[in-house]
């Protein structure tokens, strides 16, 4: 395997920002806030100074850059996964406290705010993964993450059960899964043809249905209720990751167990196995007996199904009602997840993270006022994607068969 | 893959319309309040609920004609022949733009990207517009070009990274499309684009030295860009069958490794491909923002950037064929405003009609399987 320089020149460039902002950073303190409401322990706010930690930071970074020229060029061996991620966490740290030099930094409700907006993200990245390992494209995650959203809050405000509005959200993700599925497989359109497609004609649904149906009786069709937070015992406790991870509505706890089951699937089982066999080599697949078309209508439709769950989050877990095109754009951002996640469950969801941190510092900035114009943190995913498929930031590639139809001879 | 669209016929296309206008009627049926009233009484008299259904469609496609061919209802001359020329000026924008995509799927690009081309497209043309100071003569066509250049510098940024580096284009040009629209905002927030002493998300209008002359008069909102669009399909008809490029861009869409082989440059072709579509794309913008805008705003490319996506596969990539596709969606697009104001169906039914008129064309063997036509190939096997 050719090693590439690619990885350690980025880690060198973004040492030098660092060391850069460490020199240019104002002088002072920022107070950051650990604090957040019904916390056993209150953690006192801590007053750190600005050019401390960017200086520090800076000089990790090039701790960490030395380290990964030192496997590349002595070991004669590639990066190292932990890597990319903690270098990300700091260098965000030191760009953050100097935004906020003279401020205060609720760390807390950052982080919060982040998972929040990342829930739906996550969610629709997973229903890439599992479409795309399976050889289908899927650009309809935001018409199913739509579809969900639509769905549940139809059926929870109709029957009063908030459930039965969670099963309704994977079912409509799912049959959009199929629709997607059915024009891929069985009419072999192009997949990313319909994709579009598909996710205009739910927005012409939901938008429709939303003026006629839900428009005559808001309180009838459009009121569902929402679900509480179910603080987890014991973990909650944690200081700081306890009220951010462990304080939260049932959805998210899903979201959890969806990420590390749809990982443990794909990479630990049988099942998983063929579902990549069929995403790479559809006819290897075929030939060895596995049934490729059944593998991919029921990969594509659980993974619609867990886009559809994502698709409730909006309307059970937030707004507590729908509205029009409420998704705005989520899917193409969770699209952008998988693929800066590289089609793995577990680094997608990290992205997804990552991405929802951007979006919600756009927030957190103008609450204290900063100039820094909210367009390029929202243009981040966007941007990193594109440096990502581009192959700037190591290889990206996707599974070989991903977006080919395949026809059984 | 792109292919399959190329083969098939008119009359599959004619009959996906109709199959997606006959939903788009259930669906304004089902929603319409006196249906829903007469259904409850639907086994004592059952004439009430077939003539309420009759009353719902045929009112809501009744108003659709006249908001987008003719309206006999209108008490003036000006009034009965002014939804035809609304369906031009919004089949206008949609055609260029269509006739760019269809370039790139000719060529086998998937070019995904036509909102983001426009919205540079109109980023250029806007800015010329409204910062140079000439004549007419000189002002006008300098602000086109401008719109065409911005279209086709952001389209071949994608082909560099395709030829470069293998970037999937798609991918690129999704997320291309989210960062135009981040930019555009951006500078409609500073001062670059936004116009002084406003808060609002809007630029300084256009000199009217740099706008499409209005050749009906200031009532109409169709302009000269209309005849833009004729050139362009002009110009794409002889591009694709008349010219050496075109034959490479064919080639290219048709097997790129036989092209390569041909001794055709992929890389160079890639670029040119996606300079030509978002040129195309860029006239797209420019026709909105010299012609119907008047200033620039968040929403210049409305949904032109999916509409193109549409009337290209519609159209077949035929340059012909994308012109009667872009009048056909154009007039949906004047009709449901009509259609919205005198019978309350939402305009959002365009939406559902445009995508079931896709699927349907992109998936023949269902529109065959719905009218029970056989196949030819399959009869002759």
């Amino acid at each position: 395997m050719k090693l590439s320089n690619k990885t350690p020149i980025i880690l060198a460039v973004i040492a030098l920002l660092a060391l850069l902002v460490a020199a240019l950073a104002p002088t002072g303190t920022t107070e950051i806030k650990f604090q957040a409401e019904g916390d056993l322990l209150p953690l006192p706010n801590i007053d750190v100074s600005v050019s401390a930690v960017t200086w520090t930071a800076a000089i990790l970074l090039m701790l960490l850059t030395a380290y990964a020229w030192f496997r590349r060029l002595v070991q004669k061996r590639g990066s190292v996964a932990w890597l990319a991620p903690v270098f990300g966490v700091l260098f965000v740290l030191s760009i953050l406290t100097t935004l906020y030099a003279g401020k205060t930094m609720t760390l807390t409700a950052l982080l919060q705010g982040s998972l929040s907006l990342a829930v739906p993200l996550i969610f629709g990245s997973l229903a890439g993964v599992l479409s795309e390992r399976v050889g289908v494209v899927n650009i309809a995650i935001e018409g199913q993450l739509l579809a969900g959203a639509f769905c549940s809050a139809l059926v929870s405000s109709l029957s009063h059960s908030i459930w039965l509005g969670l099963i309704t959200a994977g079912i409509a993700g799912a049959l959009v899964a199929w629709v997607l599925a059915v024009f891929a497989i069985r009419y072999v359109v192009d997949q990313i043809i319909v994709g579009v497609v598909l996710n205009v004609l739910i927005m012409g649904i939901t938008n429709f249905l939303f003026s006629t149906l839900m428009g005559g009786n808001l309180a009838l069709f459009n009121s569902p209720p929402r679900f509480d937070t179910m603080p987890v015992p014991l973990l909650s406790q944690i200081p700081v990751l306890g009220p951010v991870l462990f304080v939260q509505t049932p959805i998210v706890y899903l979201m959890y167990l969806a990420v590390g089951l749809v990982w443990f699937f794909l990479f630990k089982t049988r099942w998983g196995l063929r579902v990549r066999a069929v995403g790479e080599y559809p006819k290897a697949a075929d030939t060895v007996g596995i049934k490729v078309y059944r593998t991919r209508y029921i990969s594509v439709m659980i993974g619609g199904s867990l886009a559809g769950i994502g698709g409730a989050f909006f309307t059970l877990g937030q707004v507590g009602a729908f509205g029009k095109e409420m998704t705005n754009g989520a899917g193409y951002i969770a699209l952008a997840a998988l693929i800066f996640g590289r089609w793995n469950p577990l680094y997608a969801a990290l992205a997804a993270l990552l991405f929802g941190f951007s979006e919600n510092l756009q927030f957190g900035l103008a609450i204290i006022g900063s100039h820094v114009p909210s367009e390029f943190l929202l243009m981040l995913p966007y941007a990193l994607t594109v440096i990502a498929v581009a192959g700037l930031v190591g290889k990206v590639t996707g599974p070989a068969a991903s977006g080919k139809a395949y026809i059984k001879s | 893959m792109i292919s399959k669209f190329l083969r098939g016929n008119i009359a599959l296309s004619i009959l996906a319309v109709l199959v997606s206008f006959v939903v788009g009627g259930i669906l304004i049926a089902l929603s319409d309040p006196t249906v829903q009233s007469s259904a409850a009484y639907f086994t004592a008299r059952p004439t009430d609920l077939l003539s309420a259904i009759w009353n719902a469609v045929f009112g809501a496609y009744d108003a659709l004609f006249r908001g987008s061919v003719f309206n006999y209802q209108a008490a003036t001359p000006t009034g009965m022949i002014k939804p035809i020329t609304e369906t031009l000026a919004f089949a206008t924008p949609i055609t260029m733009a269509g006739l760019g995509l269809a370039v790139a799927f000719r060529s086998g690009l998937f070019n995904i990207g036509g909102t983001g081309q426009i919205i540079f497209g109109a980023i250029f043309a806007g800015w010329v517009g409204i910062n140079v100071d000439l004549p007419w003569a000189l002002h006008f066509p300098l602000a086109v070009l401008a719109g065409v250049f911005g279209g086709a510098l952001f389209g071949s940024i994608v082909g560099v990274l395709k030829a470069t580096t293998g970037a999937n284009e798609v991918i690129v040009t999704i997320m291309f499309n989210y960062i135009a629209a981040l930019l555009l905002s951006y500078f409609l927030k500073t001062p670059f684009l936004q116009a002084p002493h406003n808060i609002n998300p809007i630029s300084k209008p256009i000199l009217d030295s740099a706008k499409y002359p209005a050749f009906l008069g200031p009532s109409f909102r169709l302009h000269a860009g209309v005849f833009a669009m004729l050139a362009a399909v002009a110009f794409v008809w002889w591009l694709l069958n008349r010219s050496t490029l075109g034959f490479q861009f064919r080639a290219l869409g048709h097997n790129p490794s036989a092209a390569r082989v041909a001794g055709i440059n992929i890389g160079l072709n890639y670029v040119l491909v996606m300079a030509v579509s978002g040129a195309l794309a860029g006239l797209a913008g420019t026709s909105q923002i010299l012609g119907t805008e008047g200033s620039l705003t968040t929403g210049v490319a409305a949904s032109f950037g999916f509409d193109a996506i549409t009337v290209a596969l519609l159209g077949r990539n035929n340059p012909f064929g994308v012109l009667a596709a872009g009048i056909l969606f154009g007039g949906l697009r004047a009709g449901a405003v009509t259609m919205q104001a005198s019978q309350g169906v939402p305009i959002d039914i365009v939406f559902i009609v445009q995508s079931m008129i896709v699927l349907f064309i992109a998936a023949p063997p269902l529109v065959r399987s719905i009218f029970r036509i056989r196949n030819k190939q399959e009869v002759a096997k």
